[in-house]
């Protein structure tokens, strides 16, 4: 395609806004955050990850997965036991992304080639998740250790370290590091994504969401594609899972849970499925919803899950779009700039 | 004339049964090299069925596909359409959400890299005729723009067989002229078979035609021969009893 930088188009003009956004954000955090509130942030931008690797996924691959919190979990875990044996933060941040992608690349070859149907996929992705739920939990006893690091069941691994200076273990990242390092991670997936979503590959795996069957009749192998899509994503929700795990110090089985998998998909819905941008926004502001309604009482009896799911009910069915479509449709509609045709995301 | 070529697709003992129903029924099917084969046939003969058994979108519960002496019964639909055959769906089969220039561009990008792509998909814009909506998405055009589009997206391809199933369905009459010039041109390059109704486009194109019935092949003639027939008459009259 021809994909040259044109300041007029309104895709390169919200690209750039985004961009002036994160990296806004990236300089000025720790100046503005307090520490407690540069804490939470960072627990925010892992959780925009996990949906962006699910808006990656689903909006652009067709891919409705609805077990990722599985590869978040397995990356936090992989993180964990790694850098419990190690002590040393480099490589188990790396395999917190390959381990959780190779295993999405196993179960996507099974998947995949098998050919499953959508529906099929979403009830075998969840079943894994929920799979890994009950065997962590069950993983109480010393008999389950990798090396050094005991998994320790329902109760989780603490003390986890968090990430150090490359090559110098005595060296921990202070918060504020750590706000960078997460920063310039999510700056850098975003933005990668981006780029796979113009390259070949990507407008392959559009192109796949679009209609399998033509994709195949031009001679790409559609099982392939998805299986590697599936896998790159599952890297993305393992990282964030790592990004998790170094902040909190700890990681339980609730990583693999129904709540966080039911959320994810919430996250994505409520962003806009079809974008990259909206599952970011969806997550922050239903975390952030989530942490209101917390510090509310509502007439001092009504349970506050009750308001948070009467409230994303009415979203959906009042924005059915998502966020980030329905700001775009509204910015065409009251500024005087063309749509450019064929783009989505 | 064509009968001297070597034949590009056979077909021996093709069957695809669905439960009790056969739909495609041990069909023995050889054309040359070259040929462009018309099949007609009575709604629900098989026609389409065939097609897909042949592009492995069935995979047929009996039988072989041969093409150009190669057994592609087992291979998958990305790999017979890597071996050069081309498929043009009845109802038409595109990319909706992506504009025209990207339908086209996914084509050409399978066989070109990204410099000679952009060249190809100008050229075949032109060659369709859809330069002017190249930057509109495709599940917005008219029916028969959709038609040009999937035509298009087939022809960057620059397969060696071109299956064409109900090309003209949908199109107005300039649009069915125009089309029909267009496959004599493409028949220059590449061997077609094209499934229609359309008895006069058919005459417009047709060197020899399969009457299909009831899954099964009635009669292969000339186009001449054939709407002389008197079975092929009492098929389209209803006449012939259904098993």
């Amino acid at each position: 395609m021809k994909f040259a930088i044109d300041l007029k188009d309104w895709n390169t003009r919200g690209l750039i806004f985004v961009g002036a956004v994160m990296l806004a954000l990236l300089f000025a955090g720790p100046q503005i955050f307090d520490l407690f509130v540069l804490l939470k942030v960072i627990l925010l931008i892992s959780t925009a990850m996990l949906a962006l690797s699910m808006g990656f996924i689903w909006g652009f691959g067709g891919i409705l997965c609805f077990g990722q919190s599985a590869f978040f979990g397995i990356g936090g875990y992989a993180y964990a036991i790694a850098v419990i044996n190690m002590g040393e933060s480099t490589v188990p941040l790396l395999l917190s992304v390959l381990v959780p992608a190779a295993f999405a690349m196993l179960l996507g070859y099974f998947m995949f080639y098998g050919r499953l149907s959508d529906i099929y996929l979403a009830v075998v992705t969840l079943a894994v998740t929920l799979i890994f739920y009950a065997f962590i939990r069950s993983t109480s006893g010393e008999e389950y250790h990798i090396g050094n690091a005991r998994l320790m069941g329902f109760n989780g691994i603490s003390s986890i370290p968090g990430f150090n200076w490359p090559g110098y273990p005595d060296s921990p990242l202070w918060p504020d590091d750590i706000f960078y390092v997460a920063m310039v991670l999510l700056i850098l997936v975003y933005f990668g994504l981006r780029y796979l979503l113009r390259s070949h590959f990507g407008r392959v795996v559009v192109a796949i969401r679009e209609n399998e069957t033509r994709a195949e009749y031009l001679g790409y192998d559609v099982r392939f594609y998805k299986m590697i899509a599936f896998s790159v994503g599952a890297g993305i929700a393992g990282l964030a899972g790592c990004l998790f795990v170094s902040f909190n110090n700890f990681i339980n089985p609730d990583v693999f849970a129904l709540g966080l998998a039911a959320q994810i998909i919430m996250w994505v819905l409520i962003g806009g499925v079809g974008t990259l941008v909206g599952p970011m926004l969806g997550s922050l502001g239903l975390q952030m919803l989530y942490n209101w309604l917390g510090t509310q009482t509502f007439a001092g009896f009504l349970n506050t899950y009750l308001v948070f799911g009467a409230i994303i009910i009415i979203f959906v069915l009042a924005v059915p779009q998502g966020l980030q479509p329905t700001a775009r449709l509204l910015a065409l509609r009251f500024l005087p700039i063309a749509r450019p045709p064929g783009e989505r995301g | 004339m064509t009968e001297s070529r070597p034949p590009i697709l056979e077909t021996h003992g093709l069957t695809m049964r669905f439960g009790g129903v056969v739909a495609v029924n041990d069909v023995d099917f050889s054309m040359a090299e070259g040929e462009l084969r018309c099949l007609i046939g009575p709604n629900g003969a098989g026609k389409t069925t065939f097609f897909r058994c042949l592009t492995h979108q069935y995979k047929p519960t009996g039988g072989r596909v041969i093409y150009r002496g190669v057994d592609i019964t087992g291979s998958h639909t990305h790999q017979i359409a890597r071996r050069g055959i081309g498929i043009k769906t009845q109802v038409p089969s595109v990319f909706d959400g992506l504009d025209v220039r990207e339908n086209i561009w996914l084509s050409a990008r399978r066989h070109h890299n990204d410099r000679e792509s952009n060249r190809v998909v100008d050229e075949i814009l032109e060659r369709i005729g859809l330069t002017a909506v190249a930057n509109r998405l495709v599940g917005q055009l008219a029916h028969g723009e959709r038609q040009g589009v999937e035509l298009g997206i087939v022809l960057t391809g620059d397969p060696d067989l071109i299956l064409l199933d109900e090309p003209t369905a949908g199109m107005t009459h300039e649009e069915v002229h125009r089309t029909t010039e267009m496959i004599r041109e493409i028949n220059r390059t590449a061997s077609l078979i094209v499934v229609e109704h359309d008895m006069q486009f058919i005459k417009a194109i047709a060197n020899r035609v399969t009457v299909f019935v009831q899954g099964a092949i009635l009669v292969e003639d000339t186009m001449e021969n054939v709407l002389k027939n008197q079975e092929v008459r009492d098929v389209y009259l209803g006449k012939r009893e259904v098993a």
